[in-house]
């Protein structure tokens, strides 16, 4: 890569620094901006008559008296805002064979699951649009649904698209090797198990919400958007609204929370934004709990037959396994619910030297809620298959699971190689990661604890997990199916005349420090005190353009970009410095806000005073030397379809027999995220995807009845994780920095959250172990638990 | 026409007095009328924490109270702490341990805590975990708020 | 998620709040914390035509103590009973079950009149008034009835409380020689119990006087006599506890999302055994 090779070892850098955020001053004292604390002048606020079924068709929609009801401004049916909303096709051609049927904002003639859009009802408040939805009559006829993703392909399910003859969306076979041959050798074990994992979804503490505006004068429509991607949603508002991309602004302050589920296309925000188009004034949605629990986008819903085949010495010879997963009515719009099936298939066992793999996913329709992209896309599975397959093995043949992980796990020292589902890998640490965690957590003296214990009848488990995440994805991940999603990432970084830097970037703030790391690049890069680093994202019409923060590509693409334009920018700054000072670029520096002597660190000339002359006095300067004192760099990554990173992690656990309930004791992550920009911001993003990760490993599950009616739409019955029962976590990092960049930063927003699940299971059957039992189902709900002690 | 009544209440030092919805509960109130965003709204139904604020002293549910029900009543939301310098060594805890991500929890997260720090509440972290279990937060596993906190306690013990 | 509109009012009297209750016949509807009735309102499942605020009632309010027993007004909230100077040494059975109830910013507006009135099977305050053998008061348009908690409980959401009565207060008589127990079953801090169990006994070698409550079991908060006789009169070892056992069929145990009425069966014998081993050791 091209780029000075000192940038990471001046003295004024602040890449590696635990500096805290500059943000947080603003959200610690009641300043936040987010999209319900806007209050526009003749706003008015929308709310959904939703289905109550499952599968029903519209026969006919009554809303006479929600329109006569007081403060009501408009009703809009689904065909009603069909004449002004085209439809969307969740469909991308690389994922070859998948289908989805157009999908309207509002449903028109059938719904396909409970919670979609039937009307929408604006009024002067949101609690007017409630009670006028109380006065729709919907003439509705239920229709047989298609719920049980297990049933959904047999020859009676009733088929959802009628068009599609069967509700399979998608399917992926992968055979590598000779696997029914391994599997056959003499010496070989095979275990074999059924995996369960539940449906979740993602509960950002701000529900999903909208103020969309729309001035007819200049045509111009202006999303205020709790979202990740806002560039992806300016295409989106286009091509679906019909207005001119350029004249589309979306803008995202602060978002309280996303995790993969702000980033999709929502029919209840494209209806808002529609309607403030048609109202010509703003409109407000912001869901409430319920709608946020009935159609944030759900995510996992998975059941995984799988089988290991180990050697007696410990060699793993194989996995061979079948993915069935239920994605909802359509396949989500635009990056498709296929995503999360095919990393299942392109990650389970990615970590191990495997010669033999087979695999088979299906993707099916079904009517719930649909089914995408929420933190970790198909981790927590493909890591829970594998880990908790070996561990299962190493149980079987009478070995320590460390040490089959030992023996199995790619050697540190044989990359660049590709995984047996032929992803291309290279910069990994599972050897040095596996190790530290061993060292960190006391191993020994664990398990010689567990083994006191359980003469006292306290049954403890350690599990462990060795894992891949995806991140610092190529334009392979989407673009290349035809998405209009940017790959590439765009940063700006321009000199004031008082010698600061006002930054910009095309990557998000959700919370994860992504301004913070911004600034400490430009700052450590350029050189100025961070203080004078003012930093600007989230809104399309003054940042860069580019993709926005989501598969764990802020850090790692955004921050590229933005370390590409502070050096440029640096570079076009000593040009100046050299011709003012006339002294050779090659012996200047910028240094803590001056142009300071190379070799001696004695300031030459401040900033400021550079760019006043620049900018005041121009005539002091040579007339050929015309300096922007602004750059602009934008990054892609080429050389890899995305870039890996690992890690290894542990949970220790002690589960009571009597009553189901796990007690997660500690939690310990080694994590390998490539060069560290901000440490105390990646260990605050890994602990908080750990405690994510056991939310879906011991909590989270939204459930359905037989009907198709979630059934848990409260937080009181959609459980969390919560202070008092979450374990103290210890992260320790390898820096293994990728060479596709010169910053070396990988992501690791979603590690802990793939990685957790899988460890914590491992640590559940470890603890059962002595019982002769094991649970492959999540939540590991207590219930779960006593069934498989056979206690209930 | 939604049924209104006057009231009369004191908001982080400031008398207000408004015309409002009998049915409009109070951290709505104070979000929408008074102006006063800082508290969020996450559930509506007394679960997540984030709305909680401070009346008459006590933290309550902003989302589980009328505005009519405050009238008379002393309320201090997350900008009145800060502006007060109340909430001040919380903030620099916070800020020191990065104790927030996405800060959508942040002010019912400060409203519980600073009722554990002014109440002598004990520098034990299970208690911390336990005191504000009220709160939900997705983003940082908790284990820097509860740090936080504690610095908060152990320092105070301390001056 | 908005509270469909209403009728607010906030009678300064008792006599006039039950007017309002009587004119209204079931439209109206008291409102003392709101912890459980303003949740039910932003869910639209409660829609009350009239609001009756009962915090202006001073007659509902205060925690007073004779000799034989502690009244309690019905608006008293969890907060108040827990700063009580006597609630360790008069009550210790409800300080030890307070901390279990929702988390403080709900205990700072909750009431003992609102748990009691609407009557969750999982809440804890009706165990604890079964098992401690209280004594609801209700004052309504033809005066004040006073009904022992053990009748006042009548199925799921519940009570002996008609739609224009309210309640007063509860009687608790003080019992210093007595023992008590407590313990419930629940994944996360705070939340209502997957199933928890009350206990009071006049003696503990052997076991005696018994009032043993279940709560987060089945349609309401319940004793079994069975059990308490099956209990009475032993050790509370083990075996007796096995003997004892069986005697929980009685209760109709009811499933809910989280565990199914086997598992709570399961759970009610557990968090019995173990209050009782807490009790004994
Ligand atoms: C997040 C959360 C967690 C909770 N966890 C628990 C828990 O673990 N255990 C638990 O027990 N509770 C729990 N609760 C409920 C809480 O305890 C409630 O406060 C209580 O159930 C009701 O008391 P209230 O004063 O708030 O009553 P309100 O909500 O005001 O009223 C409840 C009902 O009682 C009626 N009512 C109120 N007062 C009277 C009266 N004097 N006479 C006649 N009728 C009356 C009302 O009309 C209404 O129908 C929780 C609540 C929340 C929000
Ligand atoms: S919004 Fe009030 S507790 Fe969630
Ligand atoms: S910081 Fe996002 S919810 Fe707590």
């Amino acid at each position: 890569m091209t780029g000075p090779a000192t940038i990471f070892d001046k003295p004024n850098t602040y890449i590696g620094q635990p500096t805290p955020r500059a943000d947080a001053a603003r959200l610690l004292q009641g300043r936040g901006r987010f999209v319900d604390d806007l209050q526009l002048p003749r706003m008015v606020h929308a709310a959904f008559f939703r289905s109550p079924h499952a599968h029903a068709r519209i026969l006919s929609i009554d809303t006479t008296a929600a329109r006569a009801a007081p403060g009501v401004v408009a009703v809009y049916t689904g065909a009603e805002l069909a004449e002004h909303v085209t439809p969307y096709v969740g469909v991308l051609t690389h994922l070859a064979g998948l289908r989805s049927a157009p999908q309207h904002p509002i449903a028109i003639d059938v719904a396909r699951w409970q919670g979609e859009p039937l009307v929408m009802v604006i009024a002067q408040t949101r609690a007017q649009a409630e009670d006028a939805c109380e006065l729709i009559e919907a003439d509705l006829e239920e229709l047989p649904p298609a719920v049980d993703a297990e049933t959904a392909l047999t020859a009676d399910a009733p088929v959802i698209h009628a068009d599609f003859g069967s509700n399979l969306a998608w399917e992926r076979k992968v055979d590598v090797g000779h696997i029914d041959n391994a599997f056959a050798a003499p010496d070989v074990t095979i275990v074999e198990r059924e995996f369960r994992f539940g449906r979740h979804t993602g509960v950002t503490l701000e529900s999903r919400g909208t103020v969309c505006d729309f001035d007819p004068s200049e045509q111009t429509l202006t999303m205020h958007y709790s979202g990740q991607a806002p560039h992806m949603m300016q295409v989106i508002l286009s091509r679906h609204i019909g207005v001119a991309e350029e004249n589309v602004r979306v803008i995202s302050n602060d978002v309280g929370g996303s995790f993969g589920i702000k980033i999709h296309t929502y029919g209840d925000e494209i209806a808002a934004a529609a309607a403030a188009k048609l109202l010509k004034r703003p409109v407000k949605f912001i869901a409430d709990r319920m709608e946020s629990f009935m159609t944030d986008i759900h995510a996992r819903d998975h059941v995984v037959k799988a089988r290991m085949g180990i050697s007696a010495e410990g060699s793993i010879v194989g996995i061979d396994f079948h993915d069935l997963t239920g994605v909802g009515p359509y396949s989500m719009y635009p990056r498709t619910s296929a995503i999360e099936c095919n990393q299942v298939l392109n990650l389970t066992g990615a970590p191990y030297a495997l010669e033999n793999y087979r695999a088979h996913g299906q993707v099916v329709f079904q009517n719930k809620n649909m089914m995408c992209q929420y933190r970790a896309v198909g981790h927590p599975i493909a890591m829970a298959v594998a880990d908790g397959l070996l561990e299962d093995a190493a149980r079987a043949i009478g070995k320590d699971p460390v040490e089959v992980r030992r023996r199995n796990l790619m050697r540190d020292d044989s990359y660049p190689r590709a995984s047996a589902s032929g992803m291309k890998l290279d910069d990994l640490s599972h050897q040095k990661a596996l190790e530290k965690l061993v060292e960190i957590m006391d191993y020994d003296a664990l398990r010689a604890d567990q083994i006191k214990m359980r003469e006292k009848g306290i049954y403890r488990g350690i599990g462990f997990v060795s894992m891949v995440e995806v991140t610092n994805p190529s334009p392979m991940f989407y673009g290349v199916g035809g998405a209009h999603i940017a790959s590439m990432d765009g940063a700006t970084v321009r000199l004031d005349a008082a010698g600061a830097l006002h930054v910009s970037s095309s990557i998000t703030e959700q919370g994860q420090g992504t301004n913070a790391i911004l600034g400490q690049i430009a700052a450590g890069v350029f050189g100025v005190p961070i203080e004078r680093v003012k930093v600007t994202t989230g809104d399309t019409a003054t940042v860069p353009y580019g993709g926005g923060t989501w598969a764990s590509r802020g850090a790692g693409i955004g921050g590229e970009a933005m370390l590409q334009a502070a050096h440029a920018l640096k570079t076009q700054v000593l040009d100046v410095a050299g011709v003012m000072l006339q002294s050779p670029v090659a012996a200047l520096d910028i240094r803590n806000g001056a142009v300071v002597d190379a070799e001696t660190g004695a300031e030459r000339i401040t900033l400021d005073a550079l760019a006043r002359t620049v900018y005041y006095r121009g005539n002091e300067l040579p007339s050929d030397l015309k300096p922007e004192l602004i750059a602009t760099r934008h990054y892609r990554v080429t050389d890899f379809p995305f870039v890996f990173t690992n890690g290894a992690m542990a949970a220790h656990v002690e589960v009571d027999t009597e009553t189901g309930f796990v007690k997660v004791l500690h939690f310990w992550a080694v994590e390998d995220c490539g060069r560290v920009i901000n440490p105390m911001l990646v260990d605050e993003q890994v602990r908080g995807g750990v405690v994510q990760g056991i939310g879906g490993a011991l909590y989270e599950e939204c459930l359905y009845s037989p009907e198709g009616q979630l059934l848990n739409t409260t937080m009181a019955d959609y459980i969390v994780p919560m202070a008092s029962e979450m374990p103290e976590i210890t992260v320790a990092h390898i820096e293994t920095p990728t060479k596709t960049s010169v910053l070396g930063a990988k992501g690791a927003g979603e590690a802990g959250t793939g990685g957790a699940p899988a460890a914590l299971l491992n640590a559940v059957n470890d603890a059962l172990s002595p019982m002769d039992t094991s649970i492959w189902q999540m939540p590991m709900t207590p219930e779960r638990i006593l069934k498989a002690l056979g206690k209930v | 026409m939604s049924k209104t009544k006057d009231i009369s209440l004191t908001v982080n030092g400031e008398v207000l007095t408004a015309n409002v919805p009998v049915r409009m509960n109070l951290v709505d109130f104070l979000r929408h009328e008074a102006g006063l965003t800082g508290s969020h709204v996450g559930c509506e139904h007394g679960v997540c924490g984030a709305c909680t604020i401070e009346v008459n002293s006590d933290t309550v549910r902003g989302c589980l109270m009328l505005a009519v029900q405050a009238d008379g009543a002393t309320v201090t939301t997350i900008e009145g702490l800060a502006d007060s310098g109340r909430s001040a060594a919380l903030i620099a805890a916070f800020t020191r341990r990065n104790a927030l991500q996405c800060g959508f929890c942040t002010p019912g997260m400060l409203a519980s805590a600073i009722a554990y720090v002014e109440g002598g509440g004990i520098a034990d972290k299970q208690a911390i975990r336990d005191h504000i279990s009220g709160n939900y937060c997705r983003c940082t596993g908790y284990q820097s708020v509860v740090d936080a906190i504690h610095d908060v306690v152990t320092e105070g013990a301390s001056a | 998620m908005k509270a469909p509109d209403f009728d607010y009012l906030r009678p300064g009297t008792l006599a006039e709040a039950i007017a309002i209750l009587s004119e209204h016949e079931g439209e109206a509807q008291p409102l003392a914390g709101g912890q459980s009735l303003m949740p039910m309102m932003n869910f639209r499942v409660a829609a009350p035509a009239v609001l009756v605020d009962l915090s202006a009632l001073s007659e509902l309010r205060g925690i007073t103590r004779t000799d034989t027993s502690v009244r309690i007004g019905a608006m008293t909230r969890y907060r108040e009973l827990a700063d009580w100077a006597n609630i360790c040494t008069d009550l210790p059975l409800i300080a030890v079950a307070l901390p279990h109830i929702a988390h403080d910013a709900i205990r700072n507006r909750g009431t003992i009149g609102g748990s009691l009135a609407l009557a969750d099977a999982a809440a804890e305050m009706p165990a604890l008034m079964l098992a401690l053998g209280a004594t609801i008061e209700l004052m309504g348009p033809n005066g004040t009835r006073h009904v022992p908690a053990d009748d006042f409980f009548q199925g799921f959401y519940d009570t002996a409380c008609e739609a224009d009565e309210l309640i007063v207060a509860v009687d608790i008589p003080l019992a210093p020689e007595a023992k008590f127990g407590f313990h419930e079953l629940v994944q996360r801090h705070g939340d209502y119990a997957m199933a928890g169990v009350a206990i009071k006994a006049t003696s503990l070698a052997p076991l005696s006087g018994l009032r043993i409550a279940f709560f987060g079991v089945s349609d309401r908060a319940l004793r079994v006599p069975a059990l308490e006789a099956a209990l009475d009169g032993t050790s509370g070892d083990e075996a007796a506890i096995a003997a004892a056992l069986p005697a929980l069929e009685a209760i109709e145990f009811e499933g809910d999302l989280k565990v199914s009425a086997k598992t709570r069966a399961h759970y009610a014998g557990v968090a019995l055994k173990r209050a009782l081993a807490e009790m004994l050791a």
